[in-house]
């Protein structure tokens, strides 16, 4: 009774005649009326704003800063991206130059990048909300915004996003892309790219047709159970396979290998046992330019194009290796090692030494009883569960189609699609990186191997991924900077036959096809003289004394060498380059003088290389003491004028010289002949 | 009386708050066994990576007693600026007095100051400051430049992959971190000397001019990230204004 008294007489009060309802009315109305005001008063960027502006208040050049000022909420507007950034609201500063000194966010000058706001806005980079004006819309996933912002760490993959090739500036891209194709990531899982092409895998999965030819069950078995324990840098990973199946596909594949037909597996002569001779041979022969070797230390020594060689005793059989060694085409013709002339005797001495490379611990505990049928069954049905024909031919089984998930837009995939593990940060990024780290952690039965990247790797790979995502898809083509394709290049007839016969393309690029190992040869016909040529292929020797890796020789016969110095003078010609234009020799001798003079003082040649080995000590660039007889004078006066020219991306700096300048220093570095290695070669 | 139960009672909350806290800041640092006197670098200071990505090595620190030997079991804590993370951020350390962790620096490019402290028998903060550099697009971009055109004769350290050029030069080039001598090169003269090459500005014409090689945004690249790794740090001339 008494609170119906009472709220009877303040509805009394309130609204007890006309005038009362209608003050309390409009009072009501006029406070409604200033919620709307008051709530756009107080926002966040509001705040910010006005924070810049005391800021910005106390520093030298504020009138500027005043004058540059927009206030109220700022937008970059792109309608071909998709772009609605309202970041430039709060991030008041970011194209203030004289701002270098602000650490403080929002604040903070936007680091120096090629592209500009303008051009791009924000998102387009850094993901995010672009329409939201709170900081908490805008960078972090909420129930009703799902991009985030994207961590500093991946900040590259955006870069991926149009750049489709190699950039500039951004090597955690460049190394990420490198790592999937060098892992094989495409062999299951389809890439296609922005560019219209699909992503290809750089590594080459030998054939398991015919591997009882080459190696035995128990290696087989105890590489299935764990790769990098025959070799720390296999890029095979670990299926983390039981004993059985281990056991079960090593059955299979030794029983489905059949011969390789025409490879003579015969020991020619026995493996010899002089490990100081074997060892000279394998330096002699380069074979450190692709394979490493474990040393005492335990470091690696050599280079990762052929698999690691520091237990290869326990892998191949003794005549597999000799006939291998003869020549590696019968086995495998695609192969990127080269057809060496090895004589019987050096076979056999190279042979003896590599087959002495054992660990004694690798097949200790490996003791298979012979398979029965039931087991090599299982093992076909294992092949095909784990998809090995993915990666690798074996006889009889096809290469399954889209064996893994398609990973094209893998950088958008929604998190409300993501399985996480528990303790893990919800975002995508994280989510890949976890995928790569430990596949099998998402769940029972997954199929994906263990791979073993480090953590530096693992951020590197998922740079790399976060790049192939849905804007990089519906990019305006024209913003799409497509990959240089490899071009095609084969060289033709008799000297394409050797070429290809000694895997020239392993390190050498000719016509924008090959390796990047050794020096590009597209020009090369151009460059060099004819004696040089062949003597160096007869017997090279280094230009570059400081370089682990170098030319190996081949022991070819002198018709071959003819057959490819006439090949390689001929056709590798620069079309801006007449050979014949200058002499070889008959320089005056003031020339030469005053060629020496701008050597040593002006341009200072010595920091770099070397043409008196007494005095000089440059060890950046060729020796020159004998270019005079290897280098044409023309090439030599054409790289003086202009090295990037000749051959895009080498170091040596393009001095601008002068024509008087660049005749003198021709001439003086045509007289060097070489009188040095004339007499080391009598020694 | 009632007063009397409060502040019993009060006591007690307060005492079981703070018990509690205690409690769970202990379960994420282990209990320290030993106490040290000083903290002294190991590796790992003065380290460049790319903004928000892990150190190439990790920071390893020495903790010694008042005799200099190292101190096995006493805690130490690192901790940074925002965006820095450690891992582990706290331990023990091991049999040699070292504790080791791995750092990642924050999302903006600069230089980090970390402090690993530890705390000594008489209850006495000891800390010690290091310092990495974090390197945002235009450094790292200049990084790259500078492995490809300088660094072979400016880094006095030879690898197996890459023989320093430096001890062959008969004029001395300064590496990057000289920061006593580059700091007082103005961007213009750094830039003239790069593109000039050493004459441009009385140097030895060793250095050779990159002008007609690099591009201008390669050269700013380039100076940008000398900038990045000078020691002491550089310091931007403050703009220069007229006053009325």
């Amino acid at each position: 009774m008494a609170g119906n008294g009472k709220s009877g007489s303040l509805w009394e009060l309130l609204f007890g005649d006309s005038v009362r309802a209608f003050g309390v009315v409009s009072v009501l109305f006029l406070i409604s009326l200033a919620i709307a005001p008051a709530k756009n008063y107080f926002t966040q960027w509001r705040h910010y704003q006005n924070q810049y502006l005391k800021m910005v208040r106390g520093r030298g050049e504020a009138i500027t800063l005043q004058r540059h000022f927009h206030g109220g909420i700022q937008q970059i507007w792109l309608t071909d991206l998709a772009v609605v950034d309202r970041c430039t609201t709060c991030h008041v500063g970011l194209k203030e130059v004289s701002l270098v000194d602000v650490g403080r966010q929002p604040f903070r000058k936007h680091p120096v990048i090629p592209h500009t706001l303008d051009q791009y806005g924000c998102v387009t980079c850094h993901r995010g909300q672009g329409a939201a004006t709170t900081v908490e819309e805008a960078h972090s996933s909420t129930l009703a915004w799902e991009q985030p912002i994207l961590s500093a760490k991946y900040i590259e993959s955006s870069c991926g996003q149009c750049h489709q090739g190699e950039v500039a500036g951004t090597p955690q891209l460049s190394e990420g892309r490198r790592l999937i194709g060098r892992y094989g990531c495409s062999h299951c899982h389809t890439v296609k790219l922005a560019d219209g092409t699909t992503l290809k895998a750089t590594d080459d999965p030998p054939s398991l047709s015919h591997i009882a030819d080459k190696t035995t069950r128990e290696w087989v078995y105890a590489w299935l159970k764990n790769p990098q324990a025959y070799a720390t840098t296999a890029t095979m990973p670990n299926f983390k396979l039981s004993d059985d199946d281990a056991r079960d596909i090593s059955a299979f594949l030794i029983a489905n290998s059949t011969p390789r037909e025409g490879d003579a597996l015969t020991l020619s002569q026995k493996p010899a046992e002089d490990p100081t001779a074997g060892a000279s041979l394998y330096g002699e022969s380069f074979c450190a330019s692709c394979h490493a070797v474990q040393n005492a230390a335990g470091n690696l020594v050599g280079g990762d194009v052929g698999p690691e060689l520091t237990r290869v005793g326990n892998k191949v059989k003794p005549e597999w290796l000799q006939a291998w060694l003869r020549n590696p085409r019968m086995y495998d013709p695609g192969t990127a090692m080269p057809h060496y002339r090895f004589n019987d005797q050096q076979v056999a001495t190279l042979s003896g030494f590599l087959v002495a490379k054992t660990d004694s611990d690798l097949l200790a505990n490996v003791h298979l009883d012979p398979a029965t049928p039931e087991q090599i069954g299982h093992g076909k049905r294992l092949v095909a569960d784990y998809g090995c024909a993915s990666c690798h031919e074996i006889g009889g089984i096809k290469k399954p189609e889209n064996f893994a998930p398609e990973l094209s837009r893998i950088g958008s995939k929604p998190i409300n699609q993501l399985i996480f593990l528990p303790a893990m940060p919800r975002t995508l990024p994280d989510y890949i990186a976890g995928k790569v780290r430990n596949p099998r952690a998402f769940a029972a039965g997954l199929k994906m191997p263990q791979y073993s990247f480090t953590s530096v790797q693992i951020d590197a790979i998922t740079t790399a991924l976060l790049s192939l995502n849905e804007r990089s898809h519906t990019l305006p083509p024209s913003l799409i900077m497509a990959a240089t394709p490899e071009s095609s290049y084969e060289p033709a007839g008799k000297a394409g036959q050797l070429m290809h016969d000694l895997a020239c393309f392993s390190c050498h690029r000719i016509n924008g096809h090959g390796g990047d190992m050794a020096p590009d040869l597209t020009w090369e016909g151009s460059s060099v003289q004819r004696k040089w040529l062949q003597d160096f292929l007869k017997n090279p020797n280094t230009l570059r004394p400081v370089l682990i890796r170098r030319m190996p020789r081949f022991n070819l016969s002198d018709g071959e060498i003819y057959e490819l110095t006439d090949y390689i003078m001929t056709v590798y010609q620069s079309p801006a380059i007449d050979r014949d234009s200058l002499p070889l020799a008959g320089y005056p001798q003031v020339q030469v003088e005053q060629g020496r003079q701008l050597f040593y003082s002006k341009y200072g040649c010595q920091s770099c290389h070397i043409v008196d080995t007494k005095a000089d000590k440059g060890y950046i660039g060729p020796t020159l003491t004998q270019v005079g007889s290897r280098l044409t004078a023309a090439w030599i006066y054409n790289w003086l004028k202009n090295p990037q020219a000749l051959r895009s991306g080498t170091i040596e700096p393009n001095r601008n010289m002068s024509d008087e300048d660049a005749r003198a220093l021709t001439a003086f570095l045509m007289t060097q002949k070489g009188a040095g290695t004339q007499e080391a070669r009598k020694r | 009386m009632t007063s009397r139960w409060l502040a019993t009672g009060m006591v007690l909350s307060v005492m079981l708050c703070t018990g509690c806290a205690r409690r769970a800041e202990s379960s994420a640092a282990p209990k320290a066994t030993a106490f040290g006197s000083a903290l002294v670098e190991s590796s790992g200071g003065k380290q460049t990576t790319g903004v928000g990505m892990p150190l190439p090595q990790p920071v390893v620190v020495q903790l010694n007693d008042d005799q200099g030997n190292g101190v096995q079991g006493a805690l130490v804590e690192f901790s940074g600026p925002a965006g820095v993370t450690f891992d582990p951020v706290n331990g023990l350390t091991d049999s040699s007095g070292q504790f080791t962790t791995t750092v990642s620096v924050g999302g903006m490019a600069g230089r980090y100051q970390i402090v690993a402290s530890t705390v000594s028998k008489a209850q006495k903060k000891v800390d010690l400051k290091l310092e990495e550099i974090a390197l945002g697009y235009q450094e790292g971009f200049g990084r790259q430049l500078n492995e490809k055109y300088c660094e072979r004769c400016h880094n006095p350290e030879s690898t197996p992959e890459r023989v320093s050029n430096y001890d062959n030069l008969e004029v001395k080039p300064h590496p990057f971190s000289e920061g006593d001598i580059l700091n007082k090169m103005s961007d213009a003269d750094l830039t003239a000397i790069i593109t000039h090459g050493g004459p441009a500005l009385n140097k030895s014409p060793l250095m050779p001019p990159y002008g007609y090689t690099m591009s201008k945004t390669e050269i700013q690249a380039l100076i940008a990230y000398i900038r990045a790794v000078s020691d002491p740090p550089y310091k931007t001339p403050g703009l220069v204004y007229a006053k009325n």
